[in-house]
């Protein structure tokens, strides 16, 4: 199932990321999972929060360019190998990956990976008929 | 040094004579021959039997370089093309370039004009001319060469670029005068100095230098480090190229071949002559221009005019340095360059509300453009490559259209300055009024 992920365009200088999570703090908007890819002259931020539509709003009233992009989330043990075998799946039906970020918590003995990949339609299936399953948006926040 | 004496030298009553009796030619060529400047002075009433005096010139419609884009590429050619011979365009705002035409006889007229300039500064036969403006469309390279060769100089066509050849070329082949853009005259005055060649092994004594706006600080500089005497060349390809005016030794102003071009300073607001000494925009009536007529043409160009007698003898008018644009153009290494230009590529990648920010500077003495645009959501992307994608067709269009190559910077929206609702679009932090 597609999660839904905001991308925000950055200038790669101090203070961008510190205005976004500002306003999330201000408007009590949960983070829970962020990454920042970075080039010299700018950076994407790509977050997962638990009310999308509301933090568009507020980022989009405050200036910034931004959009939304339908990520999957895949849920995989903390153990070596784990993520392995979900991108082998992919590998082997031919789903690029775009990007990937991932975030693993000692107690929960769990790791969340969020990934982007070129076939958003047909990479449910695939990892379901391989026995990986990809989580709801309500599963993630 | 006078290459036709009688006419750089001639008393104005006469001068202004040769300029009716020329500009009535003109007029009746133009309105015969090109449909739209007859449009334009049927719309004012008036027929070339209404120009009796010069000052009747000022009833005449203004040409302007949009009337050239819209008439693209021959509207207002006066001959059929089996009697142009030569074709040159500058850069336009929409990818279309204006476009001048030449018949032999324009040719022959412009050789004259730059062999008066060569001969003013001092170059002669005996010369050794290194013509480093770009050879092409450009009216640069070709029109320095045909003068060059007019006056029986030994003319070295190398054109622009490669800066190590250029300087060899100068060191071995004896080069005694160069003819560039101040910038690059800058440029290679530093590749000289950075191979440790010394003034004393070059034979360099005169530059000839234009295309781009400049200042005397720069002819100073430019003196000092070439050890040359430098002169500022005028021109633009819609009256005819370089060598509309020079200046002379004095440097003092630069003088305007009024026998070929008649020239008229207007309010750029209201289009009304102003009197001689009052700075506006410059505009040129070609007397003698048979392909494309060029009348009452509106350079953009801010200056001021004196007909005051010269220290050197020549009594045509003289024309100050000019000191700035009356339109948003700038000129980048030569280059005609509008904002709008940019705008319009950003419109065709899909940018619904383009805003964008040019910044040039002059670094190392060369021109440099930085294009800052902001990242709308129509161009946004969330992957690094689709974002350098973006970069680079945004880089390569904008490089097209404008003829120059620029560094394109993507910014966040509303980084980039607004003032009073308007966008502002250029920062041009060159050092031009010294």
């Amino acid at each position: 199932m597609a999660i839904k992920q905001i991308s925000v365009f950055l200038e790669n200088k101090k203070g961008r990321l510190l205005a976004v999570t500002r306003l999330l703090a201000e408007n009590k908007i949960n983070l829970r999972a962020l990454s920042v890819a970075d080039t010299t002259d700018f950076g994407i931020l790509r977050m997962i929060v638990n009310d999308t539509s509301r933090a568009y709003e507020i980022l989009k009233n405050a200036g910034f360019t931004l959009k939304i992009t339908e990520v999957i989330g895949v849920d995989t043990t903390d153990e070596p190998g784990a993520l392995n075998e979900v991108l082998e799946v992919l590998e082997k039906g031919s789903i690029n990956i775009e990007y990937i970020y991932a975030f693993c918590t000692a107690q929960s003995g769990h790791a969340l990976n969020v990934i982007r990949v070129d076939k958003m339609d047909a990479v449910n299936d695939i990892l379901e008929q391989n026995g990986i399953k990809t989580l709801a948006p309500d599963e993630i926040v | 040094m006078y290459w036709n004496k009688r006419i750089e030298c001639m008393e104005r009553g006469e001068l202004n004579e040769l300029q009716l009796d020329r500009l009535q030619k003109m007029i009746q060529h133009a309105y015969h021959n090109v449909p739209l400047f007859r449009d334009g002075m049927q719309e004012k009433g008036i027929t070339p039997q209404d120009i009796r005096c010069l000052d009747d010139l000022q009833h005449v419609p203004f040409m302007t370089k949009q009337d050239l884009r819209d008439s693209y590429p021959y509207g207002r050619f006066a001959v059929p093309l089996s009697e142009i011979v030569r074709i040159h365009a500058s850069s336009g705002t929409t990818g279309k370039p204006t476009v001048v035409g030449y018949t032999r006889n324009d040719l022959q007229v412009w050789s004259e004009c730059v062999a008066r300039c060569l001969t003013c500064v001092g170059a002669g036969k005996q010369d050794v001319i290194q013509v480093s403006y770009g050879y092409g469309l450009f009216t640069g390279g070709l029109g320095l060469h045909y003068g060059a060769e007019y006056i029986g100089a030994s003319v070295i066509p190398t054109s622009g670029g490669n800066t190590p050849r250029q300087v060899m070329l100068m060191k071995d082949f004896g080069s005694t005068v160069l003819c560039c853009t101040p910038s690059y005259a800058l440029y290679l005055a530093e590749a000289i100095e950075e191979q440790g060649i010394a003034l004393e092994d070059l034979k360099l004594r005169v530059g000839v230098f234009g295309a781009e706006p400049w200042t005397e600080p720069m002819r100073k500089e430019i003196e000092s480090r070439l050890g040359i005497s430098a002169h500022d060349i005028y021109g633009l390809s819609e009256v005819m190229g370089p060598g509309v005016s020079i200046d002379c030794p004095a440097k003092n102003g630069l003088h305007i071949f009024e026998d070929h071009f008649l020239v008229e300073v207007i309010d750029p607001e209201t289009g009304k002559v102003l009197p001689e000494g009052a700075t506006g925009e410059l505009v040129f009536t070609c007397l003698t221009k048979e392909g494309l007529p060029t009348i009452r043409y509106r350079t953009r160009d801010l200056s001021s005019i004196t007909r005051e007698k010269c220290a050197c003898g020549r009594t045509h008018t003289r024309m100050r340095r000019v000191l700035g644009r009356s339109d948003d153009m700038l000129i980048i290494r030569g280059v005609n360059v509008f904002p709008s230009q940019v705008e319009s590529v950003l419109l065709d990648m899909g940018a619904t509300s383009p805003h964008y920010h040019l910044i040039v500077d002059r670094v190392d003495n060369l021109d440099i453009l930085e294009v800052q645009v902001e990242v709308s959501e129509d161009l946004f992307s969330d992957q690094i490559g689709g974002m350098e994608i973006l970069g680079n067709r945004l880089r390569k269009a904008i490089d097209q259209t404008l003829g120059i190559n620029s560094k394109v910077t993507l910014v966040e929206p509303h980084a980039l300055e607004r003032s009073e609702g308007k966008a502002k679009r250029v920062t041009d932090k060159r050092k031009l009024n010294g």
